[in-house]
């Protein structure tokens, strides 16, 4: 921590600006012990703590949420600096650390990273964070000048007073202009005001990632350090009954074997790879007991019959679906499957953690820093206050790393038990097969026509165990996880229908289930989106047309999915290319796509395009938001393509990426993007980006399917069936 | 005795003989830009130079390399950046960038044996490196920028692998 530079931190009294200072590095030679103490006896409850400028004019500004690829760590930023009119070449962003957000009452808000709320959950705090410091850098100009404030204008670091063109430097005000009063309210700019939203600001962390920078947590190196490589009970849920230490502690290298909790083994060694070794070698006799009966077909009987079960906790009823059904003068009912999907981030699971006179010091590749902070107590026993996260880069999330934390737990619970830091890492094997997975789930679709062949009916249940009752209990209701009927509640769902019935069946097992890029809405809308296709096609109707047509109350939906057709000019296909097309609203952003595929005459799917429109009402980086979406491709369609994760005897049967595959360089389509950016027209809350481009690839390449091959496929992925019947 | 030259220095490692390459870099050298991904030359993360060649890191044995001649991500340009550096940057190609070191060796050493490559040429190159993030259809035009700009200039960049 560089405490000798001079730095003037805004929202807080100058005597706390000097203990605010939050200057750890991103460094892979984290000094232990050096860290920041957390202790503050400024308790502030606004949030306002975000901006730090030197007398070089170097801006610091402080981010809460993570960096996980999808640019938190320049949008956010931005966000800050547009209100407070800095020179953005002076930027530099710096995480909040998570103990102090602790001790001084989150004074940075959530640091959650998920749900795609980064941006849409703080622009309105951060914009007006640095509205409230421009006013206060104004005023100190304006004082030391005599002038009114309104005389004086901010921009580019520089504070000018026209009349007489005098200037200071934001550098040369800022330790005045810190402990002045904070203004209460003050006015946002309009949107047509901006000169950094809805540019493409480079990316802030980019030179780092290309020339190997130590930016990970897994590339963290502290003195004294020991490696540990892991082995948890493979049949998920079950129990360790016992391990031979005396085979492995002899090999060089090996300090240490423990047991965590009794759920797993962890061989601590000088060297990750002494520790692998020595973990592949260690006799471990597991408890089968949990597994047994546990297989991807008995969970399927279980949610198949769920699908008929009268427990369904409804998430949404308009009309009658029930009356409307037995009244319809004819009904399409079809049933879908979508299986458990494993996230696999490049970075495997990791995690340093550090347990030493009842405090911990933890580096740590989180979404969610502040329950990483408060797992690690509740593990270790010791209060809150004496947790220090050091937050890292992460190398990738998509879900893995926000609620779950079952990694930061292991790893306290391994460094517990010896003296030295220890760095967990585990293998691609075990994050695999110790994942948090998407859930396993199956729907039941039913439609009824009338005789005129209006669309009067529609009723959902879906079946499948859910994230909530293990991952956050408080957003049940009435012990119902009314989330996992998500893609077709009143927010999400534009499309009318007057008689309609969402219903979930909750069948929980043994096996993990959490977030996954997209989350409720990458199944579901898949889901429904399949079948209103099939709808489309028992009634003869174009599905494009088929869908505007139900979108007529919903001009925010139709813009998008009319954006989407006329850029991938929908109905016009070169010989031999079939499109599908899908709209998934979700995390307040409508996202279209329309996929172009082909399939030979071998039955092999190529993939050639995908257009997307979206609406996230405002765009802050085009350029990262159009990385999103090629991302959010790539994610889904490996998932579409052959994301699969099965069980027998309650054992993950994949294991690395030969056999849970990942989409690769041969396999990317080309990905074109268009905004469709709305604004406040609809909505005074902004869209997120990170996810929504993930729910509409799998409906839309499957609908594209059927238009090529007359298939009408119902289950993910596309692996396991054939395209084309073998002559 | 195990002699490999790393990066243009001699060393005589002190882990044994059958430690992968990979994390003989990573926890007795500290060179962390190398990456683990997979263990098994699945996803090439973990991509190095050997002898100008790409190799996955995590499947070489050290005493398999001896008299061998190791570039890693941290010395892939002997001074400033190397072009396919500089390119990723502009392109603003990581998302989350952790892949990105094994991506970055592999076009390397993909462009200095065909400095002007087919689609289908970079297909059958990068297609066994992975990226979670998607990040495929912009490091298809780094390398695109990078043979372009060596067909433009007379001189061309020699990676220092191949030195």
């Amino acid at each position: 921590m560089n405490t000798t530079r001079r730095t003037f931190t805004f929202g807080i009294s100058a005597a706390a600006a000097g203990l605010a200072v939050s200057a750890y590095p991103l460094s892979s030679l984290a000094a232990p012990g050096n860290a920041p103490t957390g202790a503050n006896e400024d308790s502030t409850p606004e949030i306002t703590a975000w901006i730090k400028i030197e007398p070089d004019d170097t801006t610091i500004i402080m981010v809460a949420r993570s960096e996980m690829g999808q640019g938190n760590f320049t949008t956010l930023p931005m966000l800050v600096a547009e209100e407070l009119e800095c020179d953005w070449r002076f930027v530099r962003p710096q995480y909040v650390e998570p103990n102090e957000n602790l001790s001084r009452g989150n004074a940075w808000g959530d640091m959650t990273t998920a749900a795609s709320i980064s941006i849409r959950g703080s622009q309105s705090y951060l914009r007006k964070a640095g509205a409230q410091a421009r006013h206060m850098l104004i005023a100190e100009a304006a004082e030391r000048w005599q002038v009114p404030q309104d005389e004086c204008v901010a921009r580019d670091s520089v504070v000018t007073h026209a009349p007489t063109r005098r200037a200071f430097r934001y550098g040369e005000i800022a330790e005045a202009a810190a402990i002045r009063p904070i203004p209460a309210d003050v006015r946002l700019k309009h949107a047509n005001e901006w000169r950094l939203i809805g540019q493409s600001i480079p990316r802030v962390d980019v030179r780092d990632k290309a020339v190997g920078s130590p930016i990970y947590a897994i590339d963290v190196r502290l003195p004294d350090m020991l490696f540990a490589s892991v082995s948890a009970c493979p049949i998920l849920g079950g129990r360790l009954k016992s391990f031979d230490a005396s085979q492995v502690i002899g090999i060089p290298g090996v300090r240490h074997v423990v047991a965590v909790e009794d759920t797993a083994v962890a061989v601590l060694a000088d060297s990750w790879w002494q520790a692998k070794k020595a973990r592949d070698a260690l006799p471990i006799i597991w408890d089968p007991a949990a597994g047994k009966g546990l297989s991807t077909q008995t969970l399927r009987d279980t949610y198949r019959h769920g699908l008929d079960a009268d427990d369904a906790a409804i998430g949404r009823r308009i009309g009658d679906g029930n009356k409307a059904l037995s009244q319809a003068a004819f009904v399409v009912q079809a049933d879908y499957e979508a299986p458990y999907l494993a996230h696999t981030t490049m970075e495997p699971q990791t995690c340093t953690v550090h347990v030493r006179d009842g405090s911990a010091e933890v580096w740590a590749p989180t979404q969610d820093a502040d329950r990483t902070l408060l797992n690690v107590s509740k593990t270790l026993g010791i209060p809150a206050s004496k947790v220090i996260v050091h937050k890292h880069h992460l190398g990738g999330g998509f879900g893995r790393r926000g609620l779950a934390q079952d990694w930061a737990r292991m790893a306290a619970n391994i460094a517990k038990q010896v003296e030295r830091p220890v760095k967990m890492i585990w293998t691609r094997e075990e994050d695999i097969q110790h994942d948090y997975y998407r859930p396993m789930v199956l729907a039941r679709q039913s439609a009824g026509f009338d005789a005129a062949g209006n669309l009067i009916a529609w009723k959902v249940r879906v079946c499948g165990s859910s994230m909530l009752v293990g991952l956050s209990p408080d957003r049940l209701t009435n012990g119902q996880d009314l989330e996992m009927c998500n893609a077709f509640q009143n927010d999400d769902m534009a499309y009318h229908v007057p008689n309609f019935e969402v219903g979930y069946v909750m069948r929980n097992s043994s096996v993990p289930v959490g977030f996954w890029r997209g989350v409720n809405h990458s199944q579901n809308g898949y889901f429904r989106e399949c079948f209103i296709d099939e709808l489309a096609h028992v009634r003869d109707q174009d599905p494009y047309r088929f869908r505007r047509n139900l979108l007529s109350e919903a001009p925010r939906s139709l813009a998008v999915l009319d954006e989407v057709a006329k850029r991938a000019n929908w109905g016009r296909t070169a010989k031999g290319i079939f499109q599908g097309i899908a709209l998934v609203e979700c995390y307040n952003s409508v996202t279209a796509q329309v996929v172009d595929i082909s399939v030979d005459d071998t039955g092999q799917l190529t993939v050639h395009r995908v257009v997307c429109a979206i609406d996230a009402c405002y765009i802050v980086n085009p350029n990262i938001v159009e990385a999103q979406m090629q991302g959010a491709v790539a994610y889904a369609l490996g998932a579409v393509l052959y994301g699969e994760i099965t069980l027998q005897d309650g054992k993950v049967q994949q294991s690395n990426f030969h056999d849970y595959r990942a989409l690769r360089m041969n396999e990317m389509p080309q990905v074109e993007t268009y905004f469709v950016s709305s604004g406040d027209k609809y909505s005074k809350d902004w869209g997120g980006v990170g996810e929504p481009g993930t729910p509409p690839l799998a409906p839309a390449v499957y609908n594209a399917v059927f238009a090529a091959t007359g298939k009408r496929i119902r289950s993910l992925p596309l692996a396991n069936h054939q395209l084309r019947s073998p002559q | 005795m195990i002699d490999i030259t790393i990066n243009g220095v001699s060393r005589r490692p002190a882990s044994e003989g059958d430690t992968p390459l990979l994390w003989y870099l990573r926890d007795e050298l500290g060179l962390t830009g190398t990456r683990f991904g997979c263990g098994a030359g699945l996803c090439g993360c973990c991509t190095v130079h050997v002898d100008g060649k790409a190799v996955r890191s995590c499947l070489k044995r050290i005493e398999d390399l001896d008299g061998s001649n190791v570039t890693t991500i941290e010395q892939l340009s002997a001074n400033g950046l190397h072009p396919l550096q500089q390119a990723w940057i502009d392109l603003e190609v990581p998302q989350c960038g952790y892949c990105q070191s094994g991506q970055i060796m592999q076009a390397a050493a993909l462009l200095s044996e065909n400095p002007h490559p087919s689609d289908a040429d970079i297909d059958a190159a990068m297609s066994g490196n992975i990226c979670r993030c998607g990040t495929y259809p912009r490091i298809r035009k780094a390398i695109k920028r990078v043979a372009k700009m060596q067909m433009n200039s007379s001189a061309g960049f020699v990676p220092n692998s191949a030195k």
